[in-house]
């Protein structure tokens, strides 16, 4: 075939993707790969899934890159309302399981909308405030707040406190680029605490209390209890040293030491394999995955793609950093999947949205005009 | 860097400073959040420094800690053998089914199902029960022993069902002569909380990680230090549910030593045999040495009930018989000697100048103490004549009633006292009594809350003591080394019953040297008289139906002691409860000239000890000197007596 052709071909292939988005990615997905593979090990079957769950990630990133955003803009008010609604279907018909109703069921496959959300609640709000550009005013920041506490409720009723955590900072990083005043962050940020601390359940303050009480006195907390897990992770990583234990090499990964070491705590087995230099290397990865989202929303050329990207930035950023923070021991165990590495098709699926929205939006710049 | 913070695709780097521009204030709290995320990530990096580099070791540590854990290797319990090298106890290799109560959710409900698959009896769940109530936590008790491979194979298939419960290949305690010579051998139970405690006392607890089991009662008691053996170490890979991945290094256990004991199985058991349905206790002892050759207690009881703790149906038919079959009677029965003292108190008369050997009185049957008291000679119409060879040959009462009557109870008790009598043997297993040496000091000792009508020595008292009755109480040890010594010309050996230790690790024997403990001085001339007296006693004495025909030369004395204090009336054995009835006593030797064995025969409640235990000495003799087995076989069950317990099913 005639090279040029397939130039062509690749050209528009490719017209939508950001190179240096895509070369993060997909150093970030290899990484991933890699410690999967010795966290699962000798699981082959799960790691075959989870390259699977890598490949429809990229498809739907593809996707999602190649939708402009003036159409992404126009799917903000169906999408909330979708989300919505969909939470009152949990509601109503929702499976229960371990206690919380989250799940919906159709023909077999579960679905948890109050994932959906985490992305609607920011692309709503970024339509919103868009919407109402050059003339924002106290009511519009009221308005926006009720938007953000609707979901917020239902899901808290599931009960399920962490996303509902999760959908409320995706909604407040909105305000916070939207320019909501200093005094309002503050006051609400105590005035959060507060709240959690007299809705959250015995347990969950339990689990905060043993926290807290973690970084005075280790020893205080009992091996058995809410500390066990971070205390394994803790030994995981520790036990890596400078240049880890080798890869398929970590004790407490392979003998079950370490909990979750697939999912949620899987920074732990990197950690122990890698050691501090490859926590090194991960963390600067990172680092530019984030900068470059930065600069995406710096350069975006509307409000709701500043809007959009910017939070999009500060939420993988979240979910970055809590994780590691509560694997390594710096917070409550709240469950949060590292981004890229934890094993799971839904968190890959939503991170491939993100940076597909991303893309999107750095790639329709200037072939839109303006 | 700079170039990752400028776009692609265009030039148009703007930065805002107006401050009317909304772009501005969006780009400022862009700023403001990029700086957050370095700063988070700063803090970040520090933690995992902080771990990863600065607690390096301490992580190390425990991780290993996690990872290794140290698995006791338990030894193989010493074997025991009789001193002919037959097995006693020794180690089988059995399946049992085992639970750890801790790991089983509904114990009642696991109980029962595992019951469908596999046959458990009532008194396994008894011993079970029971077991739980004493052991240690977190550790796994046997609930069923000895399964079948079909039962094993039937378990498999449905121990997903079971979880906490496993079935393993464990060491057993076997006692292949079950009831034989249980009291010498005593046996292993379930270490318990008691048993810990000792344990941590002496320092030993570590050695005996893994170990479920440890000598109680007997031997098997007395050397748990040299049959136990050194616990080795495994050092195992563990998972985080505690399953083993692989073994790093092991240090190998070392296997309790094996020993032998003086006993001869075959005597033990003939003798047992010979007791026939009566309770009592025989002891023969090797004089020269010590060596106790048979230590008989009637009845017995198996050993291997108490192996997994007994449960409580046995238990309380054991403990509640009026038999005592847990009572070791030749180590803690006292009993009045009866006439079996006589020869001893002759003895004495002649050492202290009291008596001639010829000096002799008449005896008509009874013999007054004053107006009040008479005291009776067992033989109606008494022995006439008696000088003191005749009143050893013949047991006549009426010369010893006037000897002690001339003699003070405290210079009687002071000769005795070197024989053994009412002294501790220091035999080397646990739980001889001291019994009763009478005095005026132990009287006053032991009756002093009573006042002084009591406690007072009364002469009458050395009336009593004088025929061996009255306040003496003797273990059937006692009189059996006191024999001994006397046959030893007052050599006094330790009785003991290990022979010999077979080291785990050379495989060479130590031998157990006969250790003499005093020798009492006495006249050679004199001793002459009393072993010539009674060398008499089975050629024309009291037991000379017993050793009718005897192809060797015996020494001995028979003895009778009442249980029941008469008051003055005749003894009608018809009339009362067997178990008021009087103890039949033999004491003897042979061959008389060279003693090679000295035994102590107790028959409870047989009656006279001519014919309750001088035949059972022959029997015992004749095999021992001539390796011959009684005529007439013990009739209906070649098993000797023991309690019967609900044992049908396993042991």
């Amino acid at each position: 075939m005639d090279p040029t052709v397939l130039y062509e071909i690749w050209n528009k292939f490719t017209r939508h993707i950001d190179g240096k988005l895509m070369a993060i990615v997909l150093l970030l997905m290899g990484i991933g790969c890699i410690t999967v593979f010795s966290a699962l090990s000798p699981d082959t079957a799960r790691f075959v899934q989870q390259l699977k769950n890598i490949a429809v990630a990229l498809v739907v990133m593809w996707l999602v890159a190649n939708v402009p955003p003036q159409k992404i803009a126009s799917m903000a008010i169906p999408l909330y309302l979708i989300g919505i609604g969909l939470l009152l279907a949990v509601a109503m018909f929702g499976i229960t399981v371990n206690g919380s109703q989250r799940w919906l069921q159709f023909q077999g496959v579960r679905f948890q909308p109050s994932e959906l959300l985490k992305l609607a609640v920011p692309l709503m709000l970024a339509w919103y405030f868009q919407h109402h550009e050059g003339r924002i005013t106290t009511i519009n920041f009221i308005v926006a707040i009720i938007l953000i506490l609707i979901p917020v409720a239902l899901i808290r009723k599931q009960p399920d406190l962490g996303t509902a955590l999760l959908v409320t900072v995706s909604g407040f990083f909105v305000l916070y680029l939207a320019r909501l005043p200093w005094k309002v962050i503050i006051a609400s940020i105590v005035g959060g605490v507060t709240v959690v601390m007299l809705f959250a359940k015995p347990y969950q303050l339990q689990r905060l209390w043993s926290f807290i009480n973690s970084i005075f006195d280790p020893a205080a907390v009992d091996m058995a209890g809410a500390g066990y897990h971070t205390q394994q992770a803790k030994i995981a990583i520790g036990s890596g040293g400078l240049f880890g234990k080798g890869w398929l090499h970590g004790t407490q990964t392979h003998l079950d030491f370490l909990p979750e070491h697939h999912t949620d705590f899987i920074i732990a087995a990197f950690s122990e394999e890698f050691g501090l230099l490859g926590i090194g290397l991960l963390l600067l990865l990172f680092m530019l995955l984030l900068a470059r989202a930065i600069v995406i929303a710096y350069n975006a050329n509307t409000m709701f793609e500043r809007l959009l990207a910017g939070s999009i930035a500060l939420m993988l950023f979240t979910y970055t950093f809590v994780n590691m923070a509560m694997v390594s021991g710096l917070m409550p165990v709240i469950g949060v999947p590292l981004p890229f590495l934890s094993y799971g098709g839904t968190a890959l699926v939503t991170t491939a949205i993100c940076i597909g929205v991303l893309m999107s939006i750095q790639t329709h710049r200037t072939l839109m005009g303006h | 860097m700079r170039y990752w913070f400028r776009s692609s695709r265009s030039n148009r780097y703007t930065r805002s400073t107006d401050d009317k521009n909304p772009l501005y204030h969006f780009q400022r709290r862009l700023w403001a959040a990029a700086g957050g995320m370095l700063l988070a990530f700063l803090i970040l990096f520090a933690n995992f420094f902080h771990l990863q580099y600065l607690s390096y070791q301490k992580y190390q540590t425990q991780a290993e800690n996690n990872r290794i854990a140290i698995v006791p290797v338990v030894p193989p319990r010493g074997t025991i053998s009789d001193r002919n090298g037959v097995i006693l106890a020794h180690n089988f290799s059995t399946f049992t089914l085992e639970i750890t109560p801790e790991q089983v959710p509904n114990l009642d409900e696991t109980l029962r199902a595992l019951s469908e698959v596999i046959d458990i009896s009532p008194r396994d769940l008894r011993r079970f029960r029971r077991a739980m109530e004493e052991s240690r936590n977190y550790i796994s008790l046997p609930l069923r022993t000895r399964l079948s491979d079909e039962e094993v194979a039937r378990f498999a298939v449905h121990k997903y069902r079971f979880p906490g419960v496993d079935i393993e290949a464990r060491l057993y305690r076997q006692y292949p002569y079950t009831t034989v010579a249980s009291h010498a051998l005593g046996y292993i139970g379930r270490i318990n909380e008691r048993d810990v405690e000792k344990l941590k006392a002496n320092d030993e607890f570590t050695n005996y990680r893994g170990t479920d089991h440890i000598g109680k009662l007997g031997v098997e008691a007395a050397y748990e230090s040299i049959l136990h053996g050194t616990t080795g170490w495994e050092q195992v890979e563990v998972d985080a549910l505690g399953r083993r991945v692989r073994s790093l290094s092991l240090t190998p256990p070392f296997a309790g030593s094996s020993i032998e004991l003086t006993l001869d199985i075959e005597l033990q058991k003939l003798a047992e045999q010979a007791m026939g349905d009566h309770n009592g206790a025989i002891v023969a002892i090797e004089p020269a040495t010590g060596e106790i050759l048979a230590l008989v207690s009637m009845p017995g009881f198996d050993p291997s009930l108490f192996l997994e703790g007994i449960d409580s149906v046995n238990w309380g038919i054991l403990n509640n018989s009026r038999d005592k079959p847990l009572l070791n009677r030749a180590l803690r029965g006292a009993y009045p000697p009866g006439s079996t003292i006589k020869p001893f108190l002759a003895l004495a008369a002649l050492q202290s100048g009291k008596r001639k050997p010829t000096d002799a009185i008449n005896d008509p049957g009874y013999w007054d103490l004053n107006a009040q008291n008479r005291f009776r000679d067992s033989k109606k119409g008494g022995h006439g004549w008696t000088d003191m060879p005749k009143s050893i040959i013949e047991s006549c009462d009426t010369y010893y009633y006037i000897l002690a009557n001339e003699t003070d109870i405290d210079s009687t008790a002071a000769f005795l006292a070197p024989f053994g009598f009412g002294q501790k043997t220091n035999i080397d297993i646990d739980g001889e009594v001291k019994g009763v040496l009478p005095s005026r000091k132990w009287k006053a000792e032991r009756y002093a809350r009573y006042g002084k009508d009591v406690y007072t020595w009364w002469p009458g008292d050395s009336i009593s003591a004088g025929i061996g009755q009255g306040y003496n109480a003797f273990t059937p040890l006692q009189l059996a080394q006191a024999t001994a010594t006397l046959a030893m010309d007052g050599k006094v050996y330790r009785p003991h019953l290990l022979k010999r230790i077979i080291s785990n690790v050379t495989g060479e024997p130590q031998e157990v040297q006969p250790e003499l403990v005093r020798q009492i001085p006495l006249n050679p001339r004199n001793l002459e008289v009393i072993k010539s007296a009674m060398t008499n006693v089975p050629k024309h004495g009291t037991s000379w139906r017993a050793f009718a025909k005897a192809e060797y030369s015996s020494a001995g004395k028979t003895g009778t002691a009442q249980v029941f204090s008469l008051k003055g009336e005749k003894y009608e054995a018809a009339k009362l409860d067997k178990y008021l009835h009087d103890h039949g006593l033999y004491i003897a030797w042979a061959p008389a000239e060279n003693p090679k064995i000295a035994l102590a025969i107790l028959v409870e409640n047989g009656g006279f000890g001519a014919s309750a235990a001088a035949p059972i000495a022959r029997t015992l003799l004749d095999y021992y000197l001539l390796k011959k087995y009684p005529e007439k076989k013990p009739e209906k069950d070649e098993k000797a007596k023991a309690v019967v317990t609900d044992q049908k099913r396993t042991e």
